[in-house]
């Protein structure tokens, strides 16, 4: 194993000088790593760089393109050994083991000289460590409940605004053969999503970032009462069954064809809905209901970010790219083309219902503003974690067992 | 002074076997031996591949001894090594059955043999989809039966099991091309005085034609141990090891702590493959042995 990724770095790293090879060798060099192999995401990257050597003509970009998922390895490889200049990385807690080994380099500068801690406020935390800033975020999207306007109309549900409300909804689907809501935790994170909103519901944003930076046993009273109301939902047969055989995008066609009423997801999951026939009509969104009226709502919500490589040749262009990055001309036309939420808060948010309707949720969020489980706790917590909430979900009764397995996970990561 | 052409040609026999066995060995050190003890070095340490290594001792074993998971996946690996050795027998009766001389027999034989063409990932594709508890193959027809359906590959139960048919289908046809290939070699005159001697059927199999596919036999029990050991891309493509880890093995155990995206336990991945090697090195050395036996009769 460790010689197939060996190799594909060195053929990532030959490709490079390939890449390197084939530019004119005019001026200043700038050289960007990037996950972004989605279409519209490449698209964004790709106007974003143009419109960046259009301004900056002596400077020549080279773009490399990872696979999404390789790119997660390869860039513990890369950043070692064959910097770039540029990252893409995530917010939040993500990065941290990058700057413990100082892979990133502080960017304090450039956030100071742009009067970044205004504009990127919303995302400031999430890339602040050590009292540093360490990225520039770009991107986020919100999560929440997608769910069939058509079919909530014609059966007389309203929006669910509280837990009981949310409850009853179900009910009423299940009354008419409809099952509440849609899942596949084939890969688990799609767990931790619900798992991050319930305790966020029932405990708020503090608690739940201490849970995740390792404050508080799993084994907590508070934890409990998350999963209690977990199990209600449970209990009451609200999730797709066999979910643990199928991906989150094996689990979109029930809700296609109205045999699921609701998912909970991130944003991404209107383009495929779109795509399989849901138009503005039949498809809507909701805030996860509130649970505990006292405490007030916070959402997840995940950031994107771009990276100055420690390693890298060409700082200064760098540091140019990452102040053009932040500007708020620049992040509105990006987020534009791929469907989701600019940082900078003098952008503009896309015409799109959904996208308008998680910029106003995010805005008038008090709570604060999560980044996902898996990107606010370390990565062998996160991945304890889900795997534990898939299988509470198929077997409830083991819950004492899956705490207790947490909690020794947790004693050895945070140590 | 000895000059270097006398050196040569006094001890030409002692040195020529070496100086063609230095390419291989110089290779087998390299991308072999020492991947083993830097392995086994790595096991020592507490580095998730990007920080200062620090030395912990055993303690990566310790550990091991009260992770579950090690466990798990340590019970599949012997279903693998067990259930896989069915491939066998399996290939066997499948040869046999095709060893024959009709019309169109070829096409037979290389519609059994099609799954060791395709790639494995294909084959966990297929059977991923022959499972699906909404719209597989599987469930239609137990549903059809009036039983009830199930989602093999959701269901701790039964997903090494799924894994492990789904390894078999190609599995059965390589053992199946190697006893072919014996049974084409298998003396005539042999089997004509044993028919003078009334044995047919099962005696005739037994008796005659298995002690004559032995080195088939062999090759075949070599192959399929080894496969069964680094079964892994059929449970990534399948299940990624879950439900809650409930299909992995050693190896995707291994890959999972110290190479996947929640990974990065560098020490404590080394330590599963140090186990991991420790259980081939018993199989390998019995092999070896056995070699060396059978080499020294002649």
């Amino acid at each position: 194993m460790f010689n197939a990724v060996k190799l594909g770095l060195r053929l990532t790293s030959a490709l490079a000088v390939v890449a390197a090879l084939a530019m004119p060798a005019t001026g200043k060099e700038l050289v960007i790593n990037s996950d972004s192999s989605f279409p519209a995401i490449k698209a964004a990257f790709e106007q974003a760089i143009a419109g960046f050597e259009a301004e900056n003509p002596d400077i020549n970009v080279t773009f490399n393109v990872f696979d999404n998922e390789a790119y997660k390895s390869a860039i513990r490889n890369f950043l070692s050994a064959d910097a770039p200049d540029i990252a893409t990385w995530f917010a939040g807690n993500r990065m941290l083991p990058y700057v413990d080994a100082k892979l990133f380099a502080p960017i304090d500068d450039v956030w100071a000289a742009n009067n970044m801690s205004d504009t990127l406020k919303s995302a400031e935390s999430s890339v602040t460590f050590y009292d540093k800033k360490w990225a520039i975020p770009y991107t986020y999207y919100q999560w929440g409940v997608y769910y069939r306007k058509d079919i909530f109309a014609k059966l007389g549900i309203a929006v669910p605004t509280n837990w009981e409300e949310f409850k009853q909804a179900g009910e009423t689907l299940k009354a008419n053969n409809i099952v509440p809501m849609a899942i596949g935790t084939k890969f688990p994170w799609t767990a931790a999503g619900v798992f991050d909103y319930l305790n966020l519901r029932t405990n708020g944003y503090d608690f739940h970032m201490a849970l995740t930076r390792g404050e508080i046993p799993w084994t907590d009273a508070r934890v409990r009462k998350t999963m209690a109301h977990w199990q209600e939902l449970l209990d009451a047969n609200f999730f797709l069954e066999n979910h643990a055989a199928n991906s989150w995008q094996e689990a979109l066609p029930p809700l296609v064809n109205g045999k699921a009423g609701m998912y909970l997801m991130g944003n991404f999951i209107v383009e495929p809905l779109r795509e399989a026939g849901l138009t503005d009509e039949t498809l809507g969104f909701f805030q996860f209901p509130v649970i505990d009226p006292a405490i007030p709502t916070a959402e997840d919500a995940p950031a994107n970010t771009i990276h100055l490589a420690a390693k890298a040749t060409n700082v200064e262009e760098a540091k140019k790219f990452l102040a053009y990055f932040a500007r708020a001309d620049v992040q509105s036309a990006m987020n534009e083309k791929m469907s989701q939420l600019p940082v900078n808060s003098k952008s503009t948010v896309a015409n799109d219902p959904f996208l308008q309707a998680g910029f106003k949720m995010l805005s008038n969020t008090d709570g604060g503003l999560a980044q996902f489980f898996d990107r606010d706790a370390p990565a062998e917590m996160a991945k304890a974690g889900m795997e534990g909430f898939q299988e509470f979900m198929v077997k409830p009764d083991r819950l004492d067992a899956i705490l207790d397995r947490l909690e020794t996970v947790r004693q050895r990561v945070y140590k | 002074m000895l000059s270097a052409s006398r050196v040569w040609k006094e001890n030409k026999l002692r040195i020529a076997p070496w100086l063609f066995l230095a390419p291989g060995i110089a290779m087998f050190s390299l991308y072999i031996l020492l991947p083993v003890f830097q392995s086994i070095s790595i096991s020592l340490f507490d580095w998730d591949g990007l920080g200062e290594k620090k030395f912990i001792g055993l303690a990566n074993y310790a550990e091991l001894l009260h992770d579950d998971a090690f466990f798990t996946s340590l019970k599949n690996n012997v279903a693998w090594l067990v259930l896989y050795l069915l491939a066998i027998p399996a290939g066997l009766f499948v040869a046999l059955f095709l060893n024959q001389t009709t019309r169109g027999i070829r096409i037979y034989k290389s519609m059994f043999f099609f799954p060791l063409v395709i790639s494995q990932v294909v084959v966990g594709l297929i059977f991923s989809w022959f499972y699906d508890p909404h719209f597989g193959l599987l469930n239609t027809i137990l549903g059809g039966v009036g039983l009830p359906t199930i989602a093999v590959l959701a269901d701790e139960r039964f997903v090494t099991y799924g894994v492990i048919v789904a390894g078999l289908w190609p599995q059965i046809a390589y053992c199946m091309i190697l006893y072919l290939t014996g049974l084409n070699a298998v003396n005539s005159e042999q089997i004509e005085a044993a028919r003078l001697d009334n044995a047919h059927g099962w005696r005739m199999l037994w008796f005659i034609i298995l002690p004559q596919l032995k080195p088939a036999t062999f090759i075949a029990i070599v192959v399929t141990v080894i496969g069964a050991l680094r079964s892994f891309d059929l449970i990534s493509v399948m299940t990624g090891g879950g439900p809650w880890g409930a299909s992995r093995v050693l190896a995707y155990y291994m890959y999972e702590q110290a190479f996947s995206e929640y990974g990065f336990r560098m020490g404590y991945g080394a330590a599963i493959a140090v186990v991991l090697f420790a259980i081939m090195l018993v199989y390998i050395s019995a092999f070896l042995f056995k070699m060396y036996r059978e080499e020294k009769g002649r």
